[in-house]
């Protein structure tokens, strides 16, 4: 009973925080260059990770989409299918969970050793308010990076799939391409970039908010970092599954 | 000045703070004196707003901080400079943008001119030039790293500075200058001071008043004199062990 209490105190705590890093946003100073700085961190240092993700998602989604699709004589269905696939669940989840590894754990390490070491109590001595100077930069710059790169893991994945499926499978070319854009619309790649936004929002509120409660030293900074990712990687999922729901119904 | 009126706090099930009553008059240097986990920089951490009390209040220059929240809070902490106990330096910032930091982000938007003389000149004050400009605190030694603390915190001249264990880790040459400094700040740019401390000596060389901390509540208080002719027990066998080696 108790546990479930401290679980949610901490969860309201965790809404809160998301609300004064809301109100803090549109009140001056704006600070556009922490912001691009987190951007670069964010989306520019995990284009890597992303790009090989993607690249390899969509070359084994070909083939094995080829391997099903030919049993029913529609090889030339793969590209359609995978196209959607991606777009609208592979790319944006992936996405996620790769840069809550990469970026999210960097983020809950950072703004927790600030804490434990009275960094930011020093932010907050000296009038400088530290859910505005640490926390809206990083949830501004994930809710742009996440699209960004959700579409980065889109091209190269079907990129991937295109080689694998016309060079490897031996797919031809003309209903691989016609059937992606028969299948493919623009709705089915803004379903799949809201849910990158939603994540973005997702995994910068969870991760600054086990960093910047983090207490306890160096093994609370990597509890609070362990924490961070679990957290993470759960409310993606259901956020995925609660979106899904809400688009296609039963 | 700052008054602080019956402050209370707990954490969990343990009374940190039972009842403290103080009262600092402008342009003098307060020393809270105590032993470990006797809650000192909890106190402290009141001044400034960074703790809230189950009880009581802290009023500073007419504003009461225990009242305060979010923005109006922030503003309330202009008049305050910090000295923590680790020197908290932000450590992905060179010693420049660590000294600079309060200027270029209160929201004046100082020309880059002004903040490199006010940097220059704080840094001066605590004896590091121009070598230590581009390391990172990772780079300097404990006693630089507190140097370095004290320069950012007058370098938007406070009227009220607060220090954590200043002088502990440092060696005696060290301690030695940085209790100098504190004499300085106050006595060449006015600032009230508010020490948190163990170290009896430096304690007794900086104060105008002195209170022991002890369990809680102020076992003693006064100025150095009154303190060190405490009969209360506690302060006695606190003050003894320095005496002794007096």
């Amino acid at each position: 009973m108790r546990r479930l209490q401290a679980a949610l105190e901490d969860f309201g705590g965790m809404i809160f925080f998301a609300f004064e890093a809301v109100a803090w946003a549109f009140r001056p100073p704006f600070r556009p260059w922490l912001i691009l700085t987190q951007m670069a961190f964010i989306g520019a240092g995990s284009v890597f990770i992303v790009g090989v993700t993607g690249t390899f998602s969509g070359m084994v989604l070909a083939l094995q989409g080829n391997y099903a699709m030919k049993q029913f004589a529609a090889e030339g269905y793969v590209g359609g299918s995978v196209a959607l696939a991606l777009a609208r669940e592979l790319a944006p989840v992936l996405t996620a969970l790769m840069v809550t590894g990469r970026a999210g754990s960097a983020i809950a390490t950072e703004l927790g050793t600030m804490r434990v070491t009275e960094q930011i109590d020093a932010m907050d001595s000296m009038a400088v308010n530290p859910i505005q100077y640490l926390v809206v930069p990083r949830v501004i710059a994930a809710l742009l990076m996440f699209p960004a790169l959700t579409m980065v893991f889109n091209l190269l994945g079907y990129l991937g799939a295109y080689v694998m499926g016309i060079y490897v499978a031996r797919i031809p070319v003309g209903p691989f391409i016609e059937h992606t854009r028969t299948f493919l619309v623009t709705g089915d790649i803004g379903h799949g970039l809201l849910k990158a936004v939603l994540f973005g929002l997702v995994v910068a509120v969870i991760t600054c908010w086990r960093g910047y409660s983090a207490t306890g030293g160096s093994r609370g900074v990597g509890e609070g970092t362990t924490r961070a990712v679990v957290s993470s990687s759960i409310g993606i999922l259901v956020v995925d599954y609660a979106l899904t729901l809400f688009s296609v119904g039963t | 000045m700052i008054q602080v009126r019956d402050l209370w706090k707990s954490f969990g099930g343990n009374q940190v703070l039972k009842g403290i009553t103080l009262s600092i008059p402008r342009g003098q240097t307060y020393v809270v004196l105590g032993g470990s986990g006797s809650g000192k920089t909890v106190l402290m951490k009141h001044v400034i707003g960074l703790f809230r009390p189950d009880r009581g209040t802290v009023t500073v220059n007419g504003v009461q901080i225990t009242g305060l929240e979010g923005k109006a809070l922030t503003e309330a902490r202009r008049v305050f400079g910090m000295v923590f106990q680790g020197a908290a330096l932000f450590d992905s910032m060179t010693v420049y943008d660590n000294v600079a930091f309060p200027l270029r982000e209160r929201g004046h938007s100082p020309t880059p001119e002004l903040v490199r003389e006010k940097v220059l000149a704080k840094l001066k004050v605590v004896d590091l030039g121009d070598e230590v400009l581009e390391r990172f605190p990772a780079e300097l030694s404990g006693g630089m790293r507190k140097r370095v603390a004290l320069a950012r915190a007058l370098v938007s001249d406070p009227q009220v500075v607060l220090y954590d264990e200043p002088t502990t880790g440092l060696d005696p040459i060290t301690t030695d200058y940085v209790d100098g400094m504190i004499v300085a700040a106050k006595q060449k740019l006015g600032v009230t001071s508010m020490v948190i401390s163990h170290d009896v000596a430096s304690a007794f060389k900086v104060a105008d008043r002195l209170a022991v901390l002890y369990d809680g509540r102020l076992a003693a208080e006064g100025t150095p004199a009154e303190v060190k002719a405490s009969t209360d027990p506690y302060v006695q066998r606190y003050l003894s062990t320095w005496f002794q080696k007096q």
